[in-house]
Parts: structure tokens; C-alpha cells; sequence
């Protein structure tokens, strides 16, 4: 079942890949249609510049993510020996190297992995977590982390994320241009009706695609957060530690200062208990920790 | 020709799988002995943490001298054991972790003790080995389920059989920790 999932996570990671490099692709020619006439020339100028951001995002992801989340990193076990011991256990039977430890300072309890693959790994943790759980309940935080560690969850994050932020920086360079003066100056020749609907359709496809891309982001982690669990119990063979440390989790208050493209990470939605919209569901990263609650229970 | 070319190619073939086999079943078997020294090296850890728990506790507790005689007994009992002899040394292990249990529950009446920093950092440490046992453990059965799987399964049976692959025993886990998982003394 674990190598199931981890081929079927490799298998997602091209899918992801090939479905977010079309989209590029598309926003690449939608502004280069609109802005220089050419929809060519706008691909492969797209694809040159997400390429070299992604390569800068994905080698530098774990620093890039630990200081959008205002991570420290701890490195010996004095400085937070429960929470350092737990992880090394974990990661002992989970059979993974030791990831890098990181704490962020924020009283909402709280815990995310991240990192390229099992090798070059990274676990955070809140403040507020270390303080209301005890051991056993960290114990089935971490677990479940190192679940994500194990599966390669983290990778394929790590690219949607990656992704994700690389599409918001090229619609926002896109906008830039249009503000200083890159529009197209209306005598060019294709004023048909065909014209038309090409430039509208150019600029919904602009404005849509960051959605698009944090819709697939957030569907993408909402299914391996019970697979983590799962792992997790697998690990501590302890269902109760995760069980009541989720329960503790349910009566968190929101994380203070979270960055949005990051939440997907998190064991818990860092905007839990936060007052939504109806539709806000709709960008839900994470099931309701009562169906996870109940799954667990039933294990 | 064409039959012998068949020939060498079946040949070159079962050469390949004996071998993939046998060395499965080396790497399982590696696996499982480097997950007994990490068990053993837990175990180690704790019988250096215990002279110092040992000369802390008595500190602060006149009226323990049983128990913690009992866990310094035990230690010395555990050190004696012959490395081959697994079962013996985690039946040794289990009564201290259930005599350290106990006094870390007696440990409760003394409120000077509790609020010492040394005993603080003693705690963590021992918890901290002690839930290492225990994930070394269970770690140590799992490597040990995957060599004996392989040794009882077709065709690497066969191979196990010609290169006197053993099976391996399992460790017990202690009763009182089966339902009740791992132990804190922490909360």
C-alpha cells in the first residue's frame, strides 16, 4: 500500500508537472498575444523564466518555505530535546535520515514537513504545539510528517508550490507590463470579431490561472492528509496519541501570520476556525478534522 | 546456434535471479542485525543514565533505597548478559523499564525532587531512551517479519535453504505496554 501510494505520488508529480507547464504555456502566449502580437515568442519566453524560477525555487525550497512560515532552525537536541527526540524517533522506524528541525514562533499548535524527498527533509513545528501536547500526541503530529517525508507528499508540495507561485509571478509581471504602457495599441490589424474574443479570452485566462493553479494545489493535499494519518498510527501503533492531538487541534485558534500558498502544508488549516464564506470551502486544503478524527477511531 | 543463444540467454538469466535473490535476502538479513545494535545501544545509553539517576534521586529521597537498589541490580543484571541471547536481555530491559516506572511514580512525593533541574533533564533523557527501545524494537520485528517472510517464501526458500539462511525470532513486547503503547513519564 506505502509503495503504492508512492508510485501513484511519482506518477502525480508528472501529471502536475506536464498539466502546470501547459498552463505556462497558455498564460505565456495569452500575454504575449496581448502585449507583442506574438503568442509564440510569449511561450518561450514564459517557459524560459518559470523554468530558471523553478529551479531556484525547487533547490532552495525547504529556506524558501521555512522563511515564508518565519521557521528557526533548531540543530541539536537541547534546544527543544522532546520535540528533537520525537522526530528522531520517527524517523527511526519510519526508516528515513533525520529531516532538518524547525520551530516557528506562534501560540496556535500547529506542524508542516516540506523538503525535495526523504534525503533532504524538513519538519516545523509551532510553539503552541510543543506546549499543549505531550508526548504522545506529538508523537502522532510527527508521525503523520513523517508520513508525508516517507510518501514523497513533500515533493510533490514542493513542485505544486513551486508552481503555483511561479504562475502568480508571471501574471503579475503581466500586469506590471500593462500598467507601464505595453498595451497594444489599437490600429494593429485584427479587429474582427475573432480578435476580440482572442484578447478577452487572453485576460480571463490571465486572471483565472492563479486560481486554477491554487484550486489543484489544495485538491491535490486534501486526500494524502488521511493517508498521512494512517501512516502516522502505522508508525506510533498508537491511534490515540493522533486521535486526541487532532481533538486539541479542533479548538485552535488561527495561526497569526501564515503564508496563504503555504497552509496545504500544514497537519491542520492554519485558518481553522477563521469565519469563511460559503464558497471559501471550495479552497479547503484539508478534510474536517472530524471525518479524520472519526477514520481514526474506526482503525 | 540459435538454440544454444537460448541456452546461454536462460542460463545468464537464472544466474542473475539466484543472485538478486541471495542478495536480498543478505541486505534483509543486514538489516535486521543493524536493527538489534540500535536496540542495543539504547540499552546502553540507559545503563550510563542510571548511576546519575541512581546518585540524584538518593539526594532527595532517603526512604527509596529498595527500589533503587533493585534498578542498580538490574543494570548490572542486564550488563552481564551475553550479547546472542536477545530474549533474556529484553525480558531483563522490560523489568527495569517497569522498576524505573515505579520509582519515577514514587518520585512523585517528592516535590524538591520533581522541581530539580538535573532530575528534569534526567527524565527526558530516560524517556527519551526508553521510547527508543521501544521503536528499536519494533522496528527489529518488522526486519525480522520481511527476512522471515523471504526465507519461507518461493522461490528465495530455496536459496535460504542452500545458504543456511536462519529465521529470526521476534522480540516480546511487554504485556502492560501492548495496549497502553509507548511510556512517558513526562505527564
Amino acid at each position: 500500500m506505502l509503495y503504492q501510494q508512492i508510485a501513484s505520488n511519482k506518477r502525480k508529480t508528472i501529471l502536475v508537472l506536464t498539466g502546470f507547464f501547459i498552463l505556462v504555456a497558455l498564460i505565456g502566449a495569452a500575454i504575449g498575444y496581448l502585449f507583442a502580437g506574438t503568442a509564440v515568442g510569449g511561450i518561450i519566453i514564459a517557459g524560459v523564466l518559470v523554468a530558471i524560477y523553478m529551479s531556484v525555487m525547487i533547490s532552495q525550497s525547504t529556506e524558501v518555505v521555512m522563511n515564508m512560515n518565519n521557521a528557526r532552525e533548531i540543530h541539536s537536541a537541547q534546544e527543544a530535546p522532546e520535540l528533537w527526540h520525537v522526530v528522531e524517533d520517527m524517523a527511526m522506524v519510519a526508516q528515513v535520515p533525520m529531516p532538518r528541525v524547525f520551530i516557528i514562533d506562534d501560540p496556535s499548535p500547529n506542524a508542516f514537513a516540506t523538503g525535495n524527498d526523504p534525503q533532504h527533509s524538513a519538519v516545523a513545528a509551532t510553539t503552541g504545539l510543543l506546549q499543549i501536547m505531550n508526548r504522545e500526541e506529538l508523537e502522532g503530529v510527527m508521525g503523520h510528517e513523517m508520513s508525508h517525508v516517507r510518501n514523497y507528499d513533500i515533493r510533490l508540495q514542493t513542485i505544486a508550490l513551486a508552481l503555483a507561485s511561479a504562475i502568480t509571478a508571471l501574471v503579475n509581471f503581466a500586469g506590471n507590463f500593462w500598467w507601464f504602457g505595453g498595451r497594444r495599441s489599437s490600429n494593429d490589424d485584427d479587429n474582427g470579431a475573432a480578435g476580440v474574443f482572442a484578447i478577452i479570452g487572453s485576460i480571463l485566462l490571465i486572471i483565472l490561472a492563479p486560481l486554477a493553479a491554487s484550486i489543484a494545489q489544495m485538491a491535490l493535499s486534501r486526500n494524502r492528509e488521511y493517508l498521512a494519518d494512517a501512516g502516522s498510527v502505522e508508525l506510533t501503533r498508537n491511534p490515540h496519541g493522533l486521535i486526541s492531538a487532532l481533538e486539541k487541534l479542533q479548538n485552535a485558534q488561527p495561526m497569526k501570520d501564515v503564508a496563504p500558498s503555504s497552509s496545504s502544508l500544514y497537519i491542520s488549516d492554519p485558518e481553522l476556525n477563521r469565519h469563511h464564506k460559503w464558497f471559501a470551502h471550495l479552497f479547503d486544503t484539508h478534510p474536517p478534522l472530524e471525518d479524520r478524527i472519526k477514520r481514526l477511531e474506526e482503525m | 546456434m540459435i538454440a544454444t543463444i537460448v541456452m546461454i540467454v536462460i542460463v545468464i538469466l537464472l544466474i542473475a535471479l539466484y543472485a538478486g535473490l541471495y542478495n536480498g535476502l543478505v541486505q534483509l538479513r543486514t538489516h535486521a542485525q543493524e536493527s538489534w545494535s540500535q536496540i542495543d545501544v539504547q540499552l546502553q545509553r540507559r545503563n550510563d543514565l542510571i548511576p546519575n539517576l541512581v546518585s540524584t534521586v538518593k539526594g532527595y529521597s532517603k526512604y527509596e533505597a529498595s527500589t533503587l537498589e533493585k534498578v542498580t541490580q538490574l543494570r548490572s543484571q542486564l550488563e552481564n548478559i551475553p550479547d546472542s541471547d536477545r530474549a533474556q536481555k529484553m525480558a531483563v530491559s522490560n523489568e527495569l523499564t517497569g522498576t524505573l516506572q515505579s520509582l519515577f511514580a514514587v518520585a512523585e512525593n517528592y516535590p524538591d525532587l520533581k522541581a530539580s533541574t538535573q532530575y528534569q533533564s534526567l527524565m527526558e533523557e530516560l524517556s527519551n531512551t526508553e521510547n527508543k527501545i521501544a521503536y528499536s524494537r519494533q522496528l527489529y520485528n518488522s526486519t525480522v517479519a520481511n527476512l522471515d517472510a523471504k526465507i519461507q517464501s518461493f522461490p528465495s526458500n530455496i536459496i535460504a535453504k542452500i545458504h543456511h539462511f536462519k529465521q529470526m525470532d521476534y522480540l516480546q513486547v511487554p504485556k502492560e505496554s501492548k495496549s497502553v503503547s509507548k511510556v512517558s513519564f513526562d505527564d
